[in-house]
């Protein structure tokens, strides 16, 4: 048969140990189908293979089991007969025996023991049968790595899934794999050792089982382990990570108490070494190990568990101050990882037994130090090692109270009393009803270290409550003895805090006194509402204390600070656990007040202090955000009013505020929690009112006009965005209603009439309509791209109006316009939405000669409209400015987009860029010249190169992401592949005034592209670059362009591709760069200059090395520069380019 | 050169925290910043020592109280102290520290370089040596003297 000899060659080809053992894995592979697919059965296979299996040749015989084996373990889905696998299974249990053909027996088994109860499997019978054979055959630590792996993956696979086969075999069992484990080193072999022993531990529980007995002999291999320690470091096992490994043995320590005896004092005693990782790791173990012994097993450990514990916490804490401590009280500290894990087992131990507790309330050195708080008055005397106990004492005390109410209780009683007492607190007497008795001051006492241990008290008992608060059940804790007790102080507590706030003169020795008094009342304020200790009437209080502190102490910037952040915090809090009688009186007291003061005229406070803790509290709870922008709304009324009618200056700044507030904080807030559209709109709408209501509206100082426009536009723009589809269209109409209210709606007339030209200027316009026009080209700039908006031709008009008197807010709103209509009419009966081909038309019209409607794309014959020059020359310069301003936001409308038209703006540009050099110009263009002079004329030039800046760059102030502009996907690097050609030619033909401002406009495009696209084109540009830089490096004020092109040569000069292009170029780019070496204007271009030569001297030694002497002789004199950094990067181009030839040093 | 180090056991010391300089939030274009002692420590403190893993700094050899600059004169003059008295590697420091300044330095500046008065037991001979133009150009004829001052300049561009 065909198929028949063909796998047999498979098994021939496997068996030959000459072939490749891609080919085995081939050959393999190919016989595991055939069987998969039924053309072949088992049994045949195996008696045609039977002469590998049996033959008296080790290796042929290992080869052949093992092809057997490996085919097995490709099977494991398919079904096999019991006889079958009895038969299989038998011979490798047999096979066992056969030390030379051992890893295929190995395999063979565990592919058979790991099958699927639903594929058939082994039976316990034959699986004892295979342990039993491991057991008497296979010497472990005999063999080698792989087969070790092996037989270890067979132990565990007898162990975890057959379990119950297993069980009986007991004490041989242990024996062996004592035997087989003892000595190990492999790391991937250990973390199999390390499992068996695991599962060892769950096969027999109970105490008498064997492991009972065999625990000591099995413990004596593990602790041999521990700490986990690699000597070879960075050996070929880089797979098993030592936490991987630290983590298996630790599982194995914890897998039965029986280890207990043992592993305790082992680690225990490891605790003393010199090794700060075995710390760690022993500090670690035992956590996990309590947790498994349980509390039993573990308490005659006790005693020297804590001392432990206190010897790397207490007694020789290693924990640094951190930097920034001052100020949050200057007791910030960083544990070292030993002193953290300590904590954590003493928090183990603690929870799994309370009994713990006493060894430590009953500990002598922890006594002594709280009894003797009271030497250091000062915060700044106390020596760090001090602070160190301190704080380690005010941790341990926090462990110990947070897990239960008892424990809690007994750390009450015993240091709670002490702490008032150094204090200098008594019981309140409930007759004392007022809170601010001087004489009740004169008995709190400076005690920091009192103070630090009552607040660490306070926030341990605050946060178990809290859990309390959690759990479905809430048992009843005012009866328990803490809680007596804190309420019975609660009073003088929170009367001692007040004090020490007060008291001091906000001195720097005090500063932890503050801060930790502030904290206590922010502790007991935020107590939940089911607790009884903090009375409603102490809540207040604290409330009525931090405000006042908020609204008077701004002098002392710390406790101002710290009182916001605790009101912050408060307010939070009851934002978590509602509770609707302290939101009431929070809400009261503190937002009432503090929007009081943004809305009165209350001058002691600075207004940006105001405005910050306004907005602070207002964005913990969106009602209070609410209740805040009310308060700014008034305030932002009465103040516009002030402004406005009185010319009042203090009135203006305080409204810039406002505003500024509203348009970097509450927007975004708003935008944030998402949802919430209410605040914008409203805003923008009572700004519109507030226009449509004072008819008379000027600000006197233009200066001051100006600032307020500038940030009434901008919380217009951000508020607008933020709005969406529908409340736009809400705002869309409200402005254009006051528009047309206006006598601005002249401008209808110009609906029939599309000269634009007869229009007046706004130049002799009012103040006020300079507000309409800017506030509402603000609301178009923003909208988003599905809003409707309505007569859209009479709003075009009025842009391009205005623009051309100079308007640039328009502009923008012209450039947003193009960017965002519909394509095409998507209603027709709805005449008030018109599309972006309309209004092109319109541009294109009063813009540009032509009509969109005639202008075929590529057609070059487009000309500007200069009809609209022939004003008298005056008006005509800032006119043409405007429109060429305005084509550059129109056209970068276009570009991002994607839409064609662009072109045709783009080609515009060119061609009045050209107009001068070019011989056949029109008669208009001659009529320009002669009208023109010569300054006219340059200006006029550069603002159209200028105008491919504003295409390329991103602005701010529109057309962006937070403005809703449309934008195409590399828009940038098509605009930049399509132009650059065509500035190139262009500036080849062209004279030498002309190539300037080409090379100007080239400039700006290649600086506002991405890296990436310039380096495909490098070859060719690189010339350019360096004519640009030689030309635009003459005039001063070109720095800014000259920097931007010099980052673009240093991004191409350290790319490879870059390199070569600059190779061809290197005598004129060397020369280039070196002029710019002195480039007296900018230090960055001196800097960039020298960094780009460096970069140079990596190119192609032959290309560089005639340019050496040159070079070196160029940075010689830059060694003198006048600023340090420059003279520094000359060291390093010194050096790089010395050492490119030799060590001589006569440069 | 004899086989044994000459001073086998320096004593090292701790780094100095360096003396930051606070840039000013706006750059002035036209503001001149001259050449200061702390800029020229910056060049030098790096310099290996010859015999030891260690920079001039780590090994006190010098410091920056040690370097005075005016820069409107263009005049220079740093004095080094060498860890032992005998110390034969005095002219290699010497050496290593002229070649460093000659190449971070202006041409105009005029450099002394001298041993701390009383630290050293061939005192006049090392200056002499140090401040001989001819010699200087001597000593970097030797490819060995340049080699090994060439090492002790190297980590200053890593």
């Amino acid at each position: 048969m065909d198929d028949s000899t063909k796998w047999v060659k498979h098994i021939e080809l496997y068996v030959n140990s000459s072939t490749t053992p891609s080919q085995q894995a081939a050959s393999v592979d190919a016989i595991a189908a055939l069987v998969k697919n039924d053309m072949l059965t088992l049994e045949t296979l195996v008696r045609e293979m039977e002469i590998y299996l049996t033959t008296t040749d080790s290796i042929i015989r290992s080869r052949g089991i093992i092809l057997l084996a490996e085919l097995l373990s490709q099977l494991t889905l398919k079904p096999f007969s019991d006889s079958s696998l009895h038969s299989l299974i038998g011979f490798f249990t047999e096979r066992l025996a056969d030390w030379k053909a051992l890893r295929g027996a190995i395999v063979g088994c565990l592919a058979l023991l790991r099958r699927k109860i639903d594929v058939g499997i082994v039976t316990d019978i034959e699986v004892k049968a295979v342990a039993q054979s491991y057991l008497r055959n296979i010497p472990v630590q005999s063999l080698g790595q792989h087969e070790r792996k092996l037989s270890y993956e067979l132990m565990e696979c007898l162990l975890d899934c057959h379990a119950g086969a297993v069980r009986d075999l007991g004490d041989e069992l242990f024996d062996v794999i004592c035997e087989a484990i003892d000595g190990e080193k492999d790391p991937q072999c250990l973390l199999l050792v390390f499992h068996i022993v695991e599962s060892l531990a769950h096969l027999y529980p109970g105490p008498s089982g064997p492991l009972a007995n065999f625990a000591e002999d099995l413990f004596e291999i593990l602790g041999c382990y521990f700490p986990i320690h690699f000597t070879h470091p960075k050996g070929e096992d880089d797979d098993v990570k030592r936490e991987e490994l630290s983590r298996a043995l630790m599982i194995a320590f914890a897998s039965t108490p029986f280890f207990e005896p043992f592993s305790i004092p082992l680690l225990l005693e490891k605790l003393s070494s010199s090794l700060p990782s075995a710390k760690v790791e022993s500090f670690r173990y035992i956590s996990y190990c309590t947790a498994k012994y349980g509390p039993d097993r573990m308490a005659k450990h006790a005693q020297a568990l804590w001392a432990s514990v206190k010897d790397a916490t207490y007694i020789s804490p290693e924990s640094t101050l951190l930097m920034d401590s001052e100020s949050i009280g200057g007791m910030n500290f960083q544990y070292s990882d030993i002193m953290t894990q300590a904590y954590i087992l003493l928090q183990e131990v603690i929870r799994q037994d309370g009994g713990f507790i006493s060894l430590i309330i009953e500990d002598n050195d922890i006594n002594i130090f709280v009894n003797f708080l009271d030497q250091y008055k000062d915060f700044d005397d106390i020596p760090v090692q001090v602070k160190q106990r301190l704080h380690a004492v005010g941790h341990i005390l926090t462990v110990c109270a947070k897990p239960s109410v008892a424990l809690c209780n007994k750390v009450f009683e015993r240091f709670f009393p002490l702490l008032m007492d150094a204090l200098g607190l008594s019981v309140a007497k409930p007759s004392e009803s007022s809170y601010l008795d001087e004489d009740c001051f004169s008995s709190v006492k400076y005690n920091f270290g009192a103070l630090y241990l009552c607040i660490e008290l306070l926030a341990a008992c605050r946060y178990l409550t809290v859990s309390l608060d959690d759990c479905t059940l809430i048992p009843d804790v005012s009866h328990q003895t803490w809680c007596t007790m804190l309420s019975s102080f609660s009073k003088s507590l929170v009367k001692a805090f007040i004090f020490l706030i007060r008291s001091n003169n906000a001195d720097k020795t005090h500063s932890a006194y503050v801060y930790f008094g502030v904290k206590g009342l922010q502790i007991l304020a935020t107590f939940p509402g089911s607790f009884l200790p903090v009375s409603k009437s102490i809540y207040d209080k604290i409330l009525v204390e931090l405000v006042s502190i908020v609204t008077y102490d701004m002098n002392r910037t710390l406790s101002w600070t710290l009182a916001l952040k605790a009101l912050v915090e408060i307010s939070l809090f009851i934002d978590k656990s509602p509770d609707s009688e302290k939101a009431a009186s929070f809400e009261s007291i503190v937002v009432e007040k503090i929007v009081d003061l943004t809305s009165s005229d209350y001058s002691a406070m600075p207004s940006s202090l105001k405005l910050q803790a306004a907005f602070d509290i207002g964005a913990t709870r969106k009602v209070f955000m609410l209740r805040v922008a009310e308060g700014l709304d008034e305030a932002i009324s009465t103040n516009l009013s002030a402004v406005n009618d009185h010319g009042n200056l203090e009135s203006h700044e305080l409204l810039v505020k406002l505003l500024d507030t509203y348009s970097n904080k509450i927007f975004p807030w708003f935008l944030e929690i998402g949802g919430s559209e209410e605040i914008p709109l409203s805003f923008a709408l009572s700004i519109w009112d507030k226009i449509e209501n004072s008819r008379s509206f000027s600000i006197s100082p233009p200066k001051i006009g100006s600032d307020l426009l500038g940030a009434t536009i901008n919380a217009m723009k951000k508020a607008v965005s933020t709005c969406s589809k529908e409340s736009q269209e809400i705002i869309i109409n409200k402005a254009f209603g006051v528009l047309l209210s206006s006598k601005l709606f002249a401008i209808q007339e110009f609906e029939s009439d599309s000269s634009i030209l007869k229009a007046e200027g706004l130049k002799n316009s009012s103040c006020r309509d300079e507000w309409l026009t800017s506030l509402f080209a603000s609301v178009v700039t923003s909208l988003r791209p599905q809003t409707s908006i309505p007569h859209g031709k009479m709003i075009l008009q009025l842009f391009i109006t205005n623009l051309l008197n100079g308007h640039i807010p328009s502009a923008h709103a012209l450039g947003s316009m193009v960017n965002k209509l519909p394509l095409k009419d998507p209603g027709s009966n709805f005449s008030k939405n018109f599309s972006l081909d309309e209004a092109l038309d319109m541009i294109f019209c009063s813009f540009i000669g032509t009509s969109c409607s005639d202008s075929t794309p590529g057609n070059e014959g487009s000309e500007i409209d200069f009809s609209s020059l022939r004003l008298h020359t005056i008006e005509i310069q800032s006119v043409k400015l405007n429109t060429i301003n305005g084509l550059a936001w129109i056209g970068k409308g276009l570009l991002m987009r994607g839409h064609e038209k662009v072109k045709d703006i783009t080609m515009t540009l060119l061609s009045f860029l050209t107009l001068n050099s070019n011989a056949g110009v029109s008669r208009e263009v001659q009529d320009v010249k002669e009208v023109c002079d010569e300054d006219d004329m340059h200006q006029l030039m550069k603002c159209l190169g200028d105008a491919f800046h504003i295409i390329m760059s991103d602005s701010k102030s529109c057309l962006n992401r937070t403005y809703h502009a449309t934008i195409r996907p590399l828009y940038k690097q098509r605009f930049f592949s399509t132009i650059t050609p065509i500035l190139l030619s262009l500036a080849v033909k062209s004279e030498l005034s002309v190539r300037y401002m080409l090379y100007r406009a080239l400039a700006h495009v290649v600086s506002n592209t991405p890296l990436t696209a310039i380096l495909g084109e490098a070859k060719k540009l690189v010339p350019v670059l360096l004519d640009c830089l030689n030309m635009l490096s003459k005039d001063v004020l070109n720095k800014e362009i000259v920097y931007d092109i010099l980052l673009v040569m240093s991004g191409i000069l350290m790319n490879k591709n870059g390199q070569e292009a600059a190779a061809d170029n290197a005598p004129g780019t060397v020369n280039q760069l070196i002029e710019l070496t002195t480039y007296s204007h900018v230090m960055a271009i001196r800097e960039t200059a020298i960094q780009c030569l460096v970069a140079m001297s990596e190119l192609p030694y032959a290309r560089i090395y005639p340019l050496r002497t040159q070079v070196l002789q160029a940075i010689s004199k830059a060694l003198d520069d006048p600023k340090r950094v420059v003279r520094q990067e000359a060291v390093r181009c010194r050096q790089a380019w010395s050492s490119t030839s030799s060590r001589s040093l006569q440069f | 050169m004899p086989s044994g180090l000459i001073n086998a056991n320096p004593t090292v010391y701790e780094r100095q925290e360096r003396r930051t300089r606070n840039a000013p939030a706006d750059v002035d274009e036209l503001a001149v910043e001259p050449i200061d002692q702390l800029e020229i420590f910056d060049i030098l403190f790096y310099i290996k020592d010859p015999e030891h893993p260690y920079s001039l700094e780590e090994l006190k050899v010098i410091t920056a109280d040690a370097i005075e600059v005016d820069d409107k004169r263009s005049h220079l003059r740093v004095t080094f102290t060498p860890t032992v008295e005998h110390c034969s590697m005095a002219t290699v420091i010497g050496l290593c520290l002229r070649v460093k300044l000659m190449r971070c330095l202006p041409p105009r500046y005029k450099v002394d370089i001298r041993v701390e008065p009383g630290t050293h037991a061939t005192e006049a001979a090392v200056n002499k040596q140090l401040n001989d133009k001819e010699r200087v150009a001597a000593a970097l004829e030797n490819p060995n003297l340049v080699d090994m001052v060439n090492e002790c300049l190297a980590p200053s561009f890593e």
